[in-house]
C-alpha cells in the first residue's frame, strides 16, 4: 500500500507570526519555519501503516525552496521519498489553488492513501484535505483519531463534538488525522544519516500541466484586504485572594451584568 | 433584496444557537434563506420563521446523515444554483468548514473561514495567528462561501415568512462512498456543547487530578456552562479529548470563559483569546493568562472556585 503524505511548512507559533505589509500575505522569513505540528503525526500515521502493510511513503509538499528543511526531515523520520512543488507563480494561492496543485502533484505518485493533517496553524482553515478531496473525486476520511486498513477498505475513528463516527470508504483515499491519532517518533541519527541521501522530486507548475497565469495571488479566490495588529486586550484587575476571592470574581461579573 | 443562504445545524429536532447567530449576521447583506438538509424542515420553521428566515429550503433525504460530507455539499451547491444568493453563510464547525470548502470550489467561489464578524459588503473580519492579528479579508469572485464562529454575532429575533421551499437533489454516486456506519456517543451530557456555548468553564494542571475535576464542572454547572480544559489536563487522561480547548483544540468565542489553574500558553490562548471576557483563577501572579485576563484572582483554585459556585448559587436564590 503507498502512501503519500501531506506536510506544509508553516511559521513556529511560538514565534512572532506576521503578514508582509507589502502584499498581506504570511510572511515566512522572520519566524524559524517549522513542520506543522499535526502533519508529524500524518507523517508517524504513514509509517506506522507502512510497517504493517508494506509500501512506500512518499511527502507531498507545496510551499517555498525552504521547505526542503522540513522535507528532509521528514524523510528523516522514515518516508522514503519526496515532492515538492516549488513555484513563484503560487505565492499568496489560497486553499482551492493550494488543494487543485496537490491533487495534480498527486497524480504524479502512485498511492492508495493521502495522509494529512486536519489543520495548518497557520491557515487554521481545515479545509484543504476535504478540498483535495473534491478536486479528486477521491472518497475523504477526516478527522481521525485511528486509522486501520483491510485488503482496500479503510475505516476511521472520526472524532465528533460528542465522540466518534466510524467512517469507511474504498482506496484510493484522502485521510485527515488529529493529534491524538499516535505519538510521532523522532529522527533517529540513522535516520538523518539516510535522509540525505533520499530523493526529492522538485517540480515547478509548468510541470504540473498548470497555467501559471491562473495560479498565485492575484488570482486567489480570497484576500486581505486590510490588517491591524490587535491591539492587546485592555489590562484587567487582577487581585490577590484574602479568603473572598470567590465573593470578588461574583461581584465582577455582577457588574457587567454575566451573571 | 439579495438572498443569503443559512446552513441549519440542529440536534435532536432543534435550531442551533449558532445557526439564529448566522440568520441575524445574514440581515446585513441581504434576506436571509435557511436551508434544511436531511432534517425536517417543518418541525424547524417555526425557530427560523422567528429569526428572520423568509425562505425554508429543505433538502430531503437519508444520504446526509448516511455518507460524510459529500452529499451535504453537494445538496448545498444545488441550492445555490436555484436561488442565486448574495453569499452562503455556515457556522464553524469542522464538519461545515469541509462543506464550505467544498461548495465553494463547486460553485467557483472562495471560502473564509472563521470570521469573527460580517458587513454589509461581504467583508469579513478573522482573528489570526493566536488572536495577535485581525484581518478583513474578502472572497474575490463568485458567491462568497464564509463560516462564522459561534458566538461571534448576537441572534436577534426577526419576523420571517419562513416558506417551505422542498428541493429535489440526487445526491452523486461518487458522493456516497465514505460511509457512516456507527455514531458513537462518548460524553454527553445535559451541559451544552463547549464550541457554541456563551460561558465556558476551563480547568487546568493546577487543578491535580480527574477526581478534583469536579470543582470545575460544580462551577460550570451553577453558570449553566460548558466545560473546557488544557491540553496537560486531557494529555493526563483526567477528560476526554472533545473537551480540549486551543490551538489543537476546540476554539471558542464565549461572552465569558473562566479558565481555573491554567497558565495561558500560546497554543491554549489561541484556542480562547476571543472571548469577550476572560476570568483567571491562578496562584502563580506570572501566569500568562493574567495579560489577557479582564478579572483575575491570585489564589488558591480550591478555595476561590468553591466559594464563587457557592456564592453564585447564593445570589441564584
Ligand atoms: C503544538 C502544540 C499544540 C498545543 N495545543 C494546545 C491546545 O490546543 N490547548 C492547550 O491547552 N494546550 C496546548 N498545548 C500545550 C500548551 O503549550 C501548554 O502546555 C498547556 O496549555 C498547559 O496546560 P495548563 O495551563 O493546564 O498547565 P500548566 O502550564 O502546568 O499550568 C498549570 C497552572 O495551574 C496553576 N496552579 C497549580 N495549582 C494551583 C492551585 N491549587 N490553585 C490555583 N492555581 C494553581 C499553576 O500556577 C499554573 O499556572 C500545545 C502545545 C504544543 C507544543
Ligand atoms: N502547501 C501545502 N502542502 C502540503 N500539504 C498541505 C499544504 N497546505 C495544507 N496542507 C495539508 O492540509 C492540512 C490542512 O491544512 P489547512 O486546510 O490549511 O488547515 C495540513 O495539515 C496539511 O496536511
Amino acid at each position: 500500500m503507498n502512501i503519500v503524505v501531506l506536510v506544509k511548512q508553516v511559521p513556529d507559533t511560538e514565534g512572532d507570526r506576521k503578514l508582509d505589509p507589502s502584499d498581506r500575505t504570511i510572511d515566512r522569513t522572520s519566524v524559524d519555519p517549522v513542520i506543522n505540528y499535526i502533519d508529524e503525526f500524518a507523517i508517524e500515521e504513514a509509517l506506522r501503516l507502512k510497517e504493517e502493510h508494506g509500501g512506500d511513503v512518499t511527502i507531498l509538499t507545496v510551499g517555498p525552496e525552504q521547505a526542503t528543511v522540513s522535507i528532509r526531515k521528514a524523510l528523516s523520520m522514515g518516508a522514503d521519498k519526496a515532492v515538492h512543488v516549488c513555484d513563484e507563480a503560487l505565492h499568496g494561492a489560497c486553499a482551492i489553488q493550494t488543494a487543485t496543485v496537490i491533487a495534480k502533484a498527486l497524480g504524479t505518485v502512485e498511492w492508495d492513501v493521502a495522509i494529512a493533517g486536519s489543520e495548518a496553524t497557520d491557515s487554521r482553515m481545515s479545509v484543504v484535505p476535504a478540498l483535495v478531496s473534491e478536486v479528486l473525486g477521491a472518497p475523504q476520511l477526516s478527522q481521525a483519531r485511528k486509522v486501520s486498513v483491510d485488503g482496500s477498505t479503510v475505516t476511521i475513528e472520526r472524532v465528533t463534538e460528542t465522540g466518534f463516527d466510524r467512517v469507511q470508504a474504498p482506496t484510493p483515499v484522502v485521510i485527515s488525522v488529529v493529534e491524538k491519532i499516535n505519538e510521532p517518533r523522532y529522527p533517529s541519527f540513522k535516520g538523518i544519516m539516510a535522509a540525505k541521501n533520499k530523493p526529492i522530486e522538485v517540480l515547478d507548475t509548468a510541470a504540473l500541466g498548470l497555467d501559471a497565469g491562473t495560479l498565485g495571488l492575484v488570482n486567489a479566490s480570497t484576500a486581505v484586504v486590510s490588517f491591524e495588529v490587535a491591539p492587546p486586550r485592555a489590562a484587567g484587575q487582577v487581585v490577590k485572594d484574602e479568603g473572598d476571592g470567590g465573593v470578588k470574581i461574583a461581584d465582577y461579573l455582577a457588574s457587567k451584568k454575566l451573571v | 433584496m439579495a438572498e443569503v443562504l443559512v446552513l441549519v445545524d440542529a440536534v435532536d429536532g432543534k435550531v442551533k444557537k449558532s445557526t439564529l447567530e448566522l440568520l441575524s449576521a445574514a440581515r446585513s447583506l441581504g434576506e436571509p434563506s435557511a436551508v434544511v438538509i436531511g432534517a425536517d424542515a417543518a418541525a424547524l420553521a417555526r425557530a427560523l420563521g422567528e429569526y428572520g428566515a423568509a425562505r425554508i429550503y429543505a433538502v430531503a433525504g437519508d444520504e446526509y446523515g448516511r455518507y460524510l460530507v459529500a452529499p451535504k455539499a453537494e445538496a448545498l451547491a444545488a441550492v445555490v444554483e436555484q436561488s442565486s444568493p448574495a453569499a452562503v453563510l455556515v457556522s464553524s464547525t469542522p464538519e461545515n468548514k469541509e462543506v464550505a470548502a467544498r461548495l465553494a470550489f463547486k460553485i467557483g467561489s472562495g471560502v473564509l473561514t472563521d470570521a469573527v464578524g460580517l458587513s454589509g459588503d461581504g467583508t469579513a473580519t478573522q482573528s489570526i495567528f493566536g488572536g495577535s492579528v485581525t484581518v478583513e479579508s474578502k472572497v474575490t469572485r463568485g458567491v462568497p462561501v464564509i463560516t462564522l464562529r459561534p458566538n461571534a454575532v448576537a441572534a436577534e429575533p426577526a419576523a420571517g415568512a419562513a416558506e417551505i421551499i422542498p428541493v429535489e437533489v440526487t445526491v452523486s454516486d461518487a458522493a456516497k462512498v465514505a460511509t457512516v456506519s456507527e455514531s458513537v456517543v462518548e460524553a454527553k451530557g445535559s451541559r451544552p456543547q463547549l464550541s457554541e456555548a456563551s460561558v465556558v468553564v476551563s480547568g487546568g494542571r493546577g487543578i491535580g487530578s480527574a477526581e478534583n475535576f469536579a470543582v470545575v464542572e460544580k462551577l460550570a454547572d451553577t453558570l449553566g456552562a460548558a466545560v473546557g480544559a488544557s491540553r496537560a489536563v486531557v494529555d493526563a487522561g483526567w477528560v476526554p479529548h472533545t473537551m480540549q480547548v486551543g490551538q489543537t483544540g476546540v476554539t471558542v468565542s464565549p461572552q465569558l470563559y473562566i479558565a481555573v489553574g491554567i497558565s495561558g500558553a500560546i497554543q491554549h490562548r489561541a484556542g480562547m483569546q476571543t472571548a469577550k471576557t476572560i476570568v483567571a483563577i491562578n496562584k502563580d501572579p506570572e501566569a500568562p493568562i493574567f495579560e489577557l485576563a479582564d478579572f483575575g484572582v491570585v489564589g488558591d483554585l480550591f478555595t476561590v472556585a468553591p466559594q464563587l459556585t457557592e456564592e453564585l448559587a447564593k445570589r441564584k436564590g
